[in-house]
Formats: C-alpha cells, structure tokens, sequence
C-alpha cells in the first residue's frame, strides 16, 4: 500500500513539521517514507506545502501530484489543492479559518475546527497537531501514538509544557474522528 | 563525533544533511562554500557540524574562492569539500581543472538545478555532460557519482573522498533538487576507510618532516613535459575506469526492452519496470550507472547484445543518451525520453513510449518531445 | 675571514631569470632572508602567482605552490585554515591582486586571515606584455592604453593599502618600495612586521611594493628607478597604514 499525503497552508502554521511528523512516524513503523518540501517566496506569511509518501515498497518520486489525502489548513491551500485530490481520496480542513465547503462530490471530507480545539487544549498554535491527531486516527496511515513519539524527536529540546500542549493536541484530534476507516 | 548524531542508527534526514554528516564521518577537515539552491541545507549543516568536531567552516566570498580554498587545503594534505549547484559548479570549473591537473584530492557536490543560465531551482540533469566530461578547461576527468537515494548520497560521499585520495583526482557527486531537497531514512554507518589507502601524501606542503622542497602546479610550460604529465593523467583515469565503475540492475535478466537512468530519474524508472510488467505485460529491465564517470560502458554493452532496445529516461535532453549510444553502438535503437528544466519524467508517459518503442521498426530513434 | 654577506639558505643557488632592473629579485631575496632569520623554512609555504613571479619555486628553497590567477588568497585561506602550523606567503601581483583577484584579497584581509600578503606593484602586466594594469597611473602608456591611462575609459589607478585600511581582519598595511637601498632596507623592516604579526596569528598582514618593471615600461633600469620615484611615488604613498601593534591610523 502506498498513500500521498500533501499537507498545505500559511508559512507559520508548521505545515513542514506536519509532513516530518508523518514520514519520521512512517520510518518508525518500518515503511519506506519520503518528506518533500515547497515553500513559497515568502517564508513567513507566505504558502507551504509538503508532500509525504508513506509505502510497503520502495518510493520513486517524492513529489506528490495527485494525493491519495491532502491536510489543509487555510482557505487558498483548499482552493489549490481540491483538485488535485485523486478520485475516492480524502480532504481533512480547517474549518477554523475555511468558511466554505468543499466543492467535490467524489472524495471524502473530515471537517477539523483545528485552531478551535488547539486552543482548548491550550494554544491555538498546536492546530497542526490536531489535523494530524484527526488524520491519522481516521485513515490509519501512521499510529497515533507513533505521531505522539515522534514529536519528542522532531521537537527534542523544547520545555514540557510545549510538549504536552501539542500531544494533548494530537489526542483530541483524534478523538474528533471517531474510529479509524478501514483503506 | 558529535554526540548528538546517533551514528549506526536509521534516522530521517534531508538529502543534503546526508551528504553533510557523511563528510565529517569521513574526516573532512575543510568545507568551504558560498550559498545556493538547492544545496542551502548542505552549507548551513556544515556550518554547525565542522564547527562542533572544531575544524574548518568558511563561507566563501564566491564558488571561485571556495574550490581555492579547497586548493589550499589539499596541498597541506587535509581532507575537504565544497558543493554548490549548477550556477556555482560552472565557476568552481577552474579550481576543479586546476586541482585535476596538480593531482590534488578534493571531493565537491552538484545538487543540480535547472538551467542554462540562472535556468530555476527544480530538480534537473543537466550538468551530466560537466560533470562527466571534466567540467573545465583542458584533458581530465573527474569521478562522478549519479546515486538515485539518500543512503546512497552518505555512501559514496564517504567513497568519494577515499577515491578523491587514492588516485590523487577530484571526485564528485551529482545529485538534483529533489535528492537535496528531500527526507528519507538514512543508516548513518560508521565511516570505514576503503583498504587501499595511501598511507602518505606526497604532496603535502608546508611539513617539516620532508627534506626537498616541493612544488605543486598545474604549469608546465613545455610541451613534452605536460604532454607526459596528460598520457599518465589518461593512464590513471584508465585504472580508475577499470576498478570504479559502478552500476546496478533490476529486472534486466528477462527484459526485452531496458530502461537507462540514474540518480532521482532511476527512482522514477524502477516504478515504471514493475507496473509495466505488471500491467502491460512488458518484459522490461533496469539499467542504473551508479558512476556516470567512470561510465559502465561494458556491462551496458553486454546488454544490447540480447536486448531489442534501449530508452534513456533522463532530466536533460540526451546527455546521457550520448554515453548509452556510445556503449551500444549501433546494436540497437536507443530512445529517448528527456524532460529539462525542472520536469520530472511521469510513470504514465514513461510507459506510453516504452509501448511505442517495442513497436518501433525504424531505424532512428523514439524521443518524447 | 668573517663572512658578512650570503645567499639566504631559503634562496636556490639558481640566478634568477628576471629582466635587468627588474624589482621581483631584490623582494623575492628580502623574503627569503626573513624566512631564514625566524627559522621557518620548513614549515613555510609560497604561493606563486600567475604573472612573472609565476616560477618563484625556481628561486625560492621552500614549498611552493603556483594558484590560479587572483586566487592566492583563498588558496592560502584553505591552507592557513587546515594546517595553522603552516607559514603561508601570498605572493601576488597588481593584476593579480587588485583585477582578477579583488573578492578574494579583500575577503582575506576581512575574514583577518593569518598569512602574509607580498603585493608587488610595478603598474603594469609583466608577463603577459605590458597590458594596463590596475595600478597603472593616470597618463601612463600600456599596449592596452596606448595614448596613456585615460580615467573616463578605465577609471583610476587602486591605491590597495588605503582600500584595505578600514576593514576590521587587517593587522598591518604598509607601503614601501625597492627603488633605492633606503627603501629596500625599510621594505624588510615592513616584512618583518608583517611575518611577526602573521606568526602571532594577529590577522591579515600586506605589505606593497613598489617595484621597477623596465622591459614593460620601455626604459633603462636606472630611468626607471627614477620613474618609479617621480611618478609612483607621489601617488602611492610610501608609509604604514595600519598597524595593529599601534592602532596607527592614516599614511605618513
């Protein structure tokens, strides 16, 4: 099994610690991974996007064009990359800062109020931990608790509290989505 | 070592991290480079790592001072490295033929990016002619490597410097945007010296220990004195030809048809062999030079003598298409399937034409553009 | 009897094959004498220039290693950097220092690197055949200013020393001359500055001489001895520029 994932939205968000988060998970669960990344011209403010492979088999290109999920967290990524999504794939967004609705009537949509939840938890700069709490608790592509042990690896160093704010995050992204889809 | 790099274990890095730290594994007492992308992540590395393990970190006024620098570093008999991308790697030419002509030891790296010109920072092939026809002015070549994963990028970035040595010659990799660029579980193995080493430098300046003075310089004014010094130039580079070459096969004992490609648009290839077989039913191999110089010439020449042709899956127009015709010399059709300027070959269309060409009956060749 | 005069030990037993007149002889003797008077010949390391001191190792009795034309600097950064226990001496021309190799001279004098730079400035391209260098003065006839140096065509002749003053890696800057035995033994007082500051690791030493190049400007040695006084030196004044020893500011 193979699955493209794009993750996508404004410089800041940490989108790019989104796609790390998945392929060092990935690697962990003994798959073959890769980790791509786009910036924009800007760095902060501007767009980003990543693109992550995770496979049984070996990983030709890591540059992903049309996502089996992508993981969106603003409304000019969603206007980007809903058409990109492959047939029968999956669209999670954030629908703290998207008001509309996805146009698509062949792919599945999970509906995040990220920031929202984020911020229960504790701030609203973990909305990227509960997108990935969400997608990974849904389409099982990576463990939860993998997600969990890598962010003491990706984030080595920072304080405790930081730490915890963002697994607490990842948690309640997961609970969120209710069981995970059989893909 | 730096405790924090945990060496022997599988860790998740970019590209152009891999290529780092195999260069401080493998004794590198001197990285100079200036920046560029997208090979940024390799210079901002070094510039913690060689600092840590105390040795010599300098960014560079220019790629030009950077590949001197280099130069001095080799005639003190020190290990060092520059790298660059397409841009930076056509004004480090000078210090490379230079180096190459001194018989100095150095090991630099091209994380090619789309060109001519300031061309745009995607992936891309096309400096495979520079880097392996020389590079610069005058008679050498230099060991160029073309690795298609990021374990391969630490591999033989720890190779390339035992090469760079052992035959006194400047060895290189040619990586893309995308090698650079992307993140892949790599096993930081311990670094292991290949056997035969020179135990000495005889080109070492600056040492006490040696009685003559000793001269390094690529002048040689007389005509008969640098034409002896280019025949065994020639003769070292047929030596290295001999013991270097290296390449890879996959699928290829069956196939009918075989694809040529290296580096990322081999990772593309492989894909393509197992759904063209899969899904097509094409008997279709692999052909992958891992040393685009030293170029592996005969094993590919073997292949044309029982194959029906060949496609050449590329990101330049038929530069290394060149050195596949060469192999085969006229035993079969070689085709072309060249993106440039950053395009990657897709799976879809790499297998639309090698449905074309089984059915080929002419006596050119297929190209995709 | 007492010996009172010697070929330097860091001095081949070849003559040199520079023209009569010529200034390289007398600085490439000056510095071989200071390399024997600190006792570091085996560990030192010339670079030779591309320009007429290109085969400086015939002559010199150390290591030498020949750069690629402007590039001594970042040779000897490479070198200097790698191996501290080396004694590197730039040995560099006007059209090799202040043309082709500008970046890389004023980059070495900025990063503070720890060699000696000895700049040769004799106005012109001697090698090559007496093209315009630089350095060359305003007026001053080349095979590539024929009708004499004109300033709105190629600017004005570089004054190093004064370029080099204000940049933070610089220990010492001094100007000087072979023109006269005065000026000759003030040049190796100036290098000798230089070698000990380089030694003690206190930055980036250059030391400019000014030096006669007969053949390439069409004179006698002795017209041109007195050219150099009457037109260089009103130009490029003789002096210490800077001085980390006596934080000296300005020439004198």
């Amino acid at each position: 099994m193979t699955q493209k994932i794009r993750c996508a939205g404004f410089g800041g968000q940490g989108i790019v610690l989104m796609g790390r988060l998945i392929a060092h998970s990935g690697m962990e669960e003994g798959r073959h991974t890769t980790f791509f990344p786009q910036y924009g011209a800007a760095m902060r403010g501007g767009t980003a996007n990543c693109s992550v492979i995770v496979s049984d088999g070996e990983i030709a290109s890591p540059m992903v064009e049309t996502p089996d999920a992508v993981l969106i967290m603003n409304g000019p990524s969603l206007d980007k990359f809903e058409p990109t999504v492959k047939s029968g794939g999956w669209i999670f967004y954030n629908t703290s800062l998207i008001s509309r609705e996805v146009e698509r009537d062949d792919v599945n949509v999970v509906k995040v109020p990220a920031n929202e939840i984020a911020e229960d938890a504790g701030t609203g700069k973990a909305a990227n931990m509960v997108m990935l709490g969400a997608f990974a608790a849904k389409l099982g592509t990576v463990g939860v608790e993998t997600l969990s042990k890598a962010l003491d690896k990706q984030l080595h160093g920072k304080s405790d509290e930081i730490m915890n704010v963002n697994r607490e995050a990842l948690k309640r992204g997961a609970d969120l989505v209710k069981e995970p889809a059989s893909t | 070592m730096s405790e924090k790099v945990p060496i022997g274990e599988k860790v998740l890095m970019k590209g152009n991290e891999a290529i780092g730290e195999a260069a401080v594994q493998a004794g590198c007492m001197g990285y100079f480079g200036y920046p560029i992308t997208p090979q940024n992540e390799l210079t901002a590395y070094m510039s913690k790592r060689m600092v840590e393990e105390g040795r010599t970190f300098i960014q560079s006024e220019s790629e030009i001072a950077a590949i001197n620098m280099c130069f001095g570093a080799a005639t003190v008999g020190q290990r060092c490295m520059t790298s660059s991308s397409s841009p930076g790697i056509s004004l480090k030419q000078e210090g490379v033929s230079y180096m190459a002509s001194a018989e100095l030891p150095v090991f630099y790296v091209n994380v090619n990016r789309g060109g001519p010109g300031l061309g745009n920072i995607s992936p891309a092939q096309s400096d495979y002619f520079q880097a392996t026809r020389g590079g610069g002015h005058g008679d050498y070549r230099v060991i160029a490597f073309g690795p298609s994963n990021l374990q391969e990028l630490y591999d033989y970035t720890m190779l390339g410097f035992d090469l760079a040595d052992k035959y006194r010659n400047p060895a290189m990799i040619l990586a893309d945007g995308i090698l650079g660029q992307m993140m892949e579980p790599v096993t930081l193995k311990p670094y292991s010296p290949i056997p035969d080493l020179p135990s000495k430098q005889p080109w070492r300046l600056g040492d006490p220990s040696t009685s003559e003075p000793l001269l390094v310089t690529s002048l040689i004014l007389q005509v008969s004195g640098m034409e002896e010094r280019n025949y065994r130039l020639f003769e070292k580079y047929e030596k290295i030809a001999e013991n270097e070459t290296r390449w890879d096969e996959y699928k290829t004992d069956d196939a009918e048809i075989v694809i040529v490609s290296y580096g990322t648009a081999a990772r593309i290839s492989r894909n393509v062999i197992d759904r063209a077989r899969e899904e097509e039913g094409i008997k279709v191999g692999l052909f992958r030079p891992i040393t685009i110089w030293p170029y592996p010439t005969q094993p590919l020449r073997a292949l044309a003598e029982r194959v029906k042709s060949f496609l050449v899956v590329e990101m330049s127009l038929g530069q290394m298409w060149e050195d596949v015709r060469l192999a085969v010399e006229g035993r079969a059709p070689v085709h072309l399937h060249g993106r440039t300027a950053g395009g990657i070959p897709e799976e879809d269309e790499v297998i639309e034409q090698l449905k074309q060409a089984l059915e080929y009956k002419g006596d050119a060749y297929l190209r995709n553009f | 009897m007492e010996q009172v005069f010697a070929k330097p030990e860091a001095m081949k037993e070849d003559k040199t094959l520079y023209c009569p007149g010529c200034g390289h002889g007398t600085t490439h003797r000056l510095v071989a004498e200071l390399v024997d008077e600190f006792g570091i010949r085996d560990r030192t390391i010339g670079i030779a220039p591309v320009g007429c001191s290109v085969f400086a190792d015939l002559y010199w009795n150390f290591d030498v290693v020949s750069a690629a034309h402007g590039r001594a600097p970042a040779v000897a950064t490479g070198m200097s950097r790698t191996n501290p226990d080396c004694f590197v001496i730039s040995y560099q021309g006007d059209g090799d220092l202040a043309a082709i190799g500008t970046a890389e001279m004023v980059h070495a004098a900025n990063r503070g690197e720890n060699f000696v730079t000895i700049f040769v400035n004799n106005a012109i391209y001697g090698m090559t055949g007496g093209q315009m260098a630089p350095t060359t003065l305003i007026g001053q006839p080349s095979t590539t200013c024929q009708l004499g140096r004109d300033p709105s065509i190629a600017g004005y002749p570089i004054r190093v020393c004064e370029l080099l003053q204000t940049l933070g890696g610089v220990a010492y800057l001094a100007r000087t001359a072979v023109d006269s035995p005065k000026h000759v033994i003030q040049t190796k007082k100036h290098m000798k500055k230089a070698f000990q500051l380089a030694l003690d690791k206190r930055g980036y030493t250059l030391v400019e001489v000014l030096s006669p190049c007969p053949t390439n400007w069409g004179m006698q040695p002795m017209d041109a001895m007195k050219w150099l006084r009457e037109n260089m030196l009103p130009y490029y004044q003789l002096g210490v520029f800077r001085d980390v020893t006596e934080e000296c500011e300005g020439g004198n």
